[in-house]
């Protein structure tokens, strides 16, 4: 209890401490605020189409001006935050959990299992990621599933990887022997010894996956093979605006653009601050 | 022990090769979506019409026998014919390979010489704030999508200023071309003493691999700056110190010397996240490259490029990551040892 107090104020302590950490954590509240109520705070629908005022620059009643239909472009990028982010949150969960699953099942038993995962992780990482995943979308079908799919395919590798490893070096360690002796089965000793331990690494990757995988969705969407248009999406909206941008159209790539890379930049810096936070040497 | 290290490091690369080819095979061949379908000719095929492209295609045959046709057509370099093109698409590859290739080196020229000053600057005075400026600077060049960094340098530098040639091809339509030579069009034009296609050529290179450049920075910024805070801190720069050699000496001849090692590693990684990202580069500034031809072959539903490119990719990588480990090796003796 008191271990878990301490933590948390440590914690506590690092984000006020620390301007990096409190930006991240700032912007990411911001995000899941507009993700969560982004529809109902948006001044127009995000698909109301105006065609009286195509390609208005940014004004007063248009902040982010309007696009080739007369589409308010702020409404879109609000609202688009909600699905960028939901693609990634659920890709990296998956690829998380089974990740671990796998990677720890993998080290801690190690054997011939340990063999055959270590080979599949091999066959998935001697493709460039953004290369692979291109490659599973055209193959499975593009839809938001297979998105989700391929993002996490891509992902697992690291999560397998680092478990596995942790598992390797934590299982020699005296106080995993001292439970089993105790009379702590298998998946006791896993789930309460060794995983704790491993977690602050798992978490800074965690960390760091989410923003990979936003640029992921949104680049698959970007090349024409994520979500489909008219649904409003960041890298639809920058593909859209790319062929207008030549006409002087800044606006339609700007936006879009500059919300996708905070999104990106922000779980960065959080991977950035977790690092902080759990790296014994700067307690 | 070097020549010895080096083939070991050559049969460890074989496997991966293999495990490469099985799984180009398996991407395309046993997911979902029948090939066929997409093959036969006609916007709705007949049964008639699929099984015959099947029987073409050789899908009729079973997963393993399909594997073993696969890969003795790869080994004797028949990597299929694109049905867009109508040509073979080893030639069509090999015929770009080398804008690819010129548009990733030149990116990775520039970001390691903007990286390592900038890594070697921020460790020294490392908590300053030009430290934590770096440190900004390059978390933000890797968030940011290449796509739209592209774009907003075309909009800034080509239509803003005027001072880009339009993003388009790698040489100006009008200059007469280098003879072929390398494939690299800065190599070629040199040979041949062409400085207007010289100059053409890497205007066009410039904001694509600018692009691409910021974007790999920031892992190489890092590398270098946390291998250089622990040679820093290593006693032999005490003793450098001590014995009052100059700051350039000791900074660089003693220090950048041993933290370049660690950096190296990074390269693979970097090099990897640049094959990735040249889809998306050459797609923005219209590169001839191998990235933009996969991408218009999969948005055709054609596989054969698709496969092909992605085979390609995987052997690039692996040549890559064998380079730096051979190198590490010549290097480092300690490296050598066998893990």
């Amino acid at each position: 209890m008191s271990r878990s107090f301490s933590f948390v104020s440590h914690a506590c302590a690092l984000v006020v401490r620390n301007p990096i950490s409190l930006g991240s954590v700032a912007m990411i509240s911001l995000l899941a605020i507009l993700a969560l109520f982004g529809p109902h705070l948006v001044p127009y629908d995000p698909n109301l189409t105006d065609l009286s005022i195509p390609f208005s620059p940014p004004t007063a009643g248009h902040w982010f001006g309007t696009d080739q239909v007369g589409r308010d472009v702020f409404s879109r990028v609000i609202v688009a935050t909600r699905i960028d982010l939901m693609v990634a949150i659920c890709a990296v969960a998956l690829s998380f959990f089974a990740g671990i699953l796998i990677g720890a099942s993998s080290g801690y038993y190690g054997g011939s299992l340990d063999l055959w995962v270590s080979r599949a992780t091999d066959m998935v990482q001697v493709f460039p990621l953004f290369v692979l995943a291109m490659a599973l979308v055209a193959a499975l079908g593009t839809d938001m599933r297979n998105i989700v799919l391929a993002t996490a395919i891509v992902n697992l590798p690291f999560y397998v990887r680092l478990t596995r490893a942790e598992m390797i070096i934590l299982r020699a360690q005296m106080f995993v022997e001292a439970a089993r002796v105790a009379g702590n089965g298998d998946g006791r000793i896993m789930c309460r010894v060794l995983l704790p331990n491993a977690l602050p690494n798992l978490m800074i990757q965690l960390s760091v996956n989410l923003g990979w995988a936003i640029l992921n969705a949104a680049s698959l969407s970007f090349i024409g093979l994520g979500i489909r248009p008219p649904t409003p999406e960041w890298g639809i909206m920058v593909a859209e605006g790319a062929t207008h941008v030549v006409a002087g159209n800044w606006w339609l790539v700007i936006f879009p653009g500059l919300l996708l890379t905070l999104a990106v930049f922000s779980f960065n810096l959080l991977g950035d601050a977790l690092r902080d936070l759990f790296d014994i040497r700067t307690r | 022990m070097l020549s010895s290290f080096i083939l070991r490091r050559l049969l460890a690369a074989a496997p991966t090769l293999l495990a490469l080819v099985v799984s180009t095979f398996l991407i395309i061949r046993v997911l979902p979506g029948d090939p066929a379908i997409f093959f036969a000719s006609s916007p709705v095929p007949t049964a008639e019409e699929i099984t015959y492209v099947r029987q073409k295609l050789g899908l009729d045959r079973s997963v393993p026998e399909q594997l073993v046709i696969y890969m003795s057509d790869v080994a004797s370099g028949d990597l299929g014919t694109s049905f867009t093109t109508g040509r073979p698409v080893l030639t069509e590859l090999l015929e770009r390979l080398p804008a690819s290739l010129e548009l990733a080196l030149v990116a990775l020229l520039l970001a390691v010489g903007v990286s390592i000053p900038l890594g070697v600057t921020a460790a020294i005075w490392s908590g300053s704030p030009l430290d934590h400026a770096a440190r900004a600077i390059s978390s933000i060049g890797v968030s940011m999508p290449t796509f739209v960094t592209g774009l907003i340098l075309i909009y800034v530098f080509f239509l803003q200023l005027g001072i880009a040639p339009e993003p388009v091809d790698r040489i100006d339509i009008f200059i007469a071309q280098p003879p072929r030579i390398s494939g690299f069009l800065l190599v070629d034009s040199l040979l041949a003493q062409n400085w207007e296609a010289l100059s053409s050529a890497a205007q066009r290179l410039a904001l694509p691999s600018i692009t691409m450049a910021i974007f790999v920075m920031s892992p190489l910024t890092r590398m270098t700056r946390s291998a250089m805070i622990g040679v820093l801190n290593a006693d032999f720069i005490r003793t450098a110190r001590a014995m009052g050699l100059s700051d350039w000496t000791i900074y660089v001849r003693y220090g950048l010397r041993n933290a370049l090692l660690p950096v190296l590693t990074t390269g693979g990684i970097v090099f990897s996240t640049m094959l990735g990202s040249n889809v998306l580069v050459e797609r923005v500034f219209g590169w001839p490259g191998i990235g933009g031809f996969a991408l218009n072959a999969l948005l055709a539903s054609d596989y054969a490029p698709v496969q092909g490119f992605v085979l390609v990719m995987g052997v690039l990588l692996i040549l890559i990551n064998l380079t730096i480990d051979i190198s590490y090796g010549i290097a480092d003796p300690r490296a050598r040892r066998s893990t």
